[in-house]
């Protein structure tokens, strides 16, 4: 150690701390980049299996619902569930995995608030999940014709829910005390949910008792919002599937502000 | 106040009680002079790095107030944490990274626009320009190290916190770590270390502060510390030994060692001695003397009568 060290000069921050806030951004994104090849190819064979399972095989028995041909049908919630997935699954990991090696410290110590914090682990996990979305769309335009009839609405709901389940994934990598417990929030709770909320038919076609079961699973309303702006025809009012998107995002966005206030699993 | 005179970092009445109920600081008062290296030296567990933890935002308070560079650690996080680095005491990396990519990643968190060159020269003071596009995981254990400091000081800190920077580190890279602390003195750097190494802190620092338990037990000058608390010993080794102190010594508190070989005269700095006019007795007595040594106590053992004291 022999050459000159360069001498510090001082500085004030400023208010809003851009820097640090793409610096969280950057480094998120330069995972997925590292592992691009697994990041891209993953949901394009995902979605092709689905489309030669359930557009194929067992679309071709089925009719069309409400006008919509069976395959074109699921395209909606094929979307909405790898943007689930992968929201929470990439958010969780982002905050976890410096919990898990201690790198956390250095985003302790340093003079950026919960909401840079926030945006930056948020912003780049809703951004791989959107682009997986658009991933999915474009694969699935090969299988079946696919046309949008709200394109601003749905474009606005993809990057509500992609916020929305990014936010509930940081939850969840902030909870996480294990690997574990990571991976046992999707596979427990949202899948199911998924599966059980319509993604794959109307709940129009399920009978009645499991009808009025289902509009007890919040999943319904947000694959309905977004079936609405592909295809325009609903299972439940329009309003009610937006107000409960909205109304997701904003306990997770409270939940999030309780635990940068009371230092929750991240501060002793 | 002018800015110069400022404390670089002032600790007023601080108490952790970490949530298991245990009370890791009992009301510490410190305050860290600019410019400074200081040590905080304390045996483990004596909460040290609670109290480093704290300053550097990483463990909330549980009373007590704590200012870096007069900005509020809590209140006024964004201009107190800009001033301050950290190097924690565990080896704590991304391993998939590379060198440069880790070093500019902590630069921005820290809010300040790049600066490669800042960063490159960096690198080349720490011995890490050939490793600039290396994965960390590829690199050695005093490597890591080195990028943990690398990226402390990423930001251009005027304060930097050091946890244990020598535990467990190869002598090599210990001497290496000591002239890197000093040379960052040099240009102007606060710096704060701890140790449970003596050594460390009697090699390294302007002012120690010996911690245990929780509570501060002295902060003191080096020099001031050892000269204060140190016993001095003088040693005279007798041409005949003796069978007992002679009556005519009685009243100057001197023992007999080594079969009587040795009369060891023990003082410290509220008891000073008058040499010449004890060898003017002992001749008076006929005591021939062939030797005599004086030595003064290291830091370690004041440290181990300073926490003894307590128990
Ligand atoms: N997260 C924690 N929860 C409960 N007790 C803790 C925690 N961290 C440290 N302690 C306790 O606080 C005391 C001080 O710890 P620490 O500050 O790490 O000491 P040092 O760095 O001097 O070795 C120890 O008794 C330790 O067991
Ligand atoms: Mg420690």
């Amino acid at each position: 150690m022999s050459a000159p060290l360069p001498r510090p000069a001082p500085f004030m921050p400023p208010r809003f701390n851009r820097h640090g806030v793409y610096a969280i951004y950057r480094f998120e994104l330069a995972r997925a980049v590292r592992t691009l090849i697994q990041s891209l190819v993953t949901p394009v064979i995902t979605t092709s299996l689905y489309f030669i399972v359930f557009g194929s095989a067992i679309g071709a028995r089925m009719q069309s619902v409400g006008g919509v041909p069976y395959g074109a049908f699921i395209v909606p919630g094929l979307m909405m569930l790898t943007l689930f997935t992968e929201s929470i699954a990439n958010a969780s990991f982002g905050i976890f995995y410096p919990k898990f090696t201690g790198t956390i410290f250095e985003l302790l110590s340093a003079p950026i608030s919960p909401l840079e914090t926030v945006l930056g682990y948020v912003g780049a996990a809703a951004t791989k999940s959107v682009a997986i979305g658009a991933i999915i769309l474009g694969t699935s335009s090969l299988f079946v014709p696919i046309h949008i009839l709200h394109p601003v609405a749905m474009v606005a709901l993809l990057l509500l829910t992609a916020t929305a389940f990014s936010l509930f994934g940081f939850i969840v990598g902030i909870w996480a005390k294990g690997w574990e417990q990571i991976q046992i929030i999707p596979a427990l709770i949202m899948t199911p949910l998924t599966f059980l909320g319509g993604a794959f038919y109307s709940i129009d076609m399920l009978p009645r008792p499991w009808r009025t079961l289902s509009l007890f699973n919040p999943v319904v309303y947000l694959i309905n919002a977004f079936r609405w702006s592909f295809y325009g025809a609903t299972d439940v009012g329009i309003g009610t599937s937006i107000a409960f998107t909205l109304g997701f995002l904003a306990a997770c966005a409270a939940a999030v502000a309780w635990i940068f206030r009371t230092g929750y699993r991240l501060k002793n | 106040m002018p800015a110069a005179m400022q404390p670089a970092i002032s600790i007023h009445r601080l108490v952790k009680r970490y949530d298991t109920g245990h009370v890791a600081l009992h009301g510490i008062d410190l305050e860290i002079r600019p410019g400074e290296i200081f040590a905080l030296l304390g045996p483990n567990g004596a909460g040290k790095s609670t109290l480093i933890n704290i300053v550097c935002g990483i463990v909330t308070p549980t009373e007590g107030r704590v200012l870096a560079g007069g900005r509020d650690v809590v209140r006024e996080y964004r201009a107190a944490r800009a001033l301050i680095g950290l190097v924690p005491q565990e080896l704590a990396t991304d391993n998939y990274e590379s060198v440069w990519a880790t070093v500019k990643f902590s630069r921005g968190l820290y809010g300040r626009s790049p600066n490669p060159r800042f960063l490159e020269s960096l690198l080349d003071a720490l011995s890490l320009a050939d490793k600039r596009d290396a994965r960390i995981m590829t690199l050695s254990g005093g490597m890591k190290r080195r990028v943990m400091i690398a990226k402390a000081l990423a930001h251009e800190p005027q304060i930097l916190f050091l946890d244990e920077p020598t535990a467990g580190v190869d002598v090599e890279l210990r001497r290496d770590m000591w002239a890197l602390v000093r040379r960052l003195r040099d240009q102007g750097v606060t710096i704060v270390l701890t140790t449970h190494y003596i050594e460390e802190a009697e090699q390294m620092a302007d002012r120690i502060g010996v911690i245990d338990r929780g509570s501060l037990i002295v902060v003191e000058d080096k020099r001031a510390l050892i000269d204060q608390l140190g016993e001095r010993q003088l040693r005279l080794v007798l041409r005949r030994p003796l069978a007992a102190i002679p009556a005519g010594l009685a009243d100057l508190g001197l023992q007999l060692r080594d079969r009587g070989d040795e009369l060891v005269f023990t003082y410290d700095a509220t008891r000073t001695i008058d040499v010449s006019a004890l060898l003017r007795r002992l001749t008076e007595l006929s005591i021939e003397i062939s030797d005599m040594q004086t030595r003064q106590s290291s830091l370690e053992e004041i440290f181990v009568k300073l926490v003894g004291r307590r128990s």
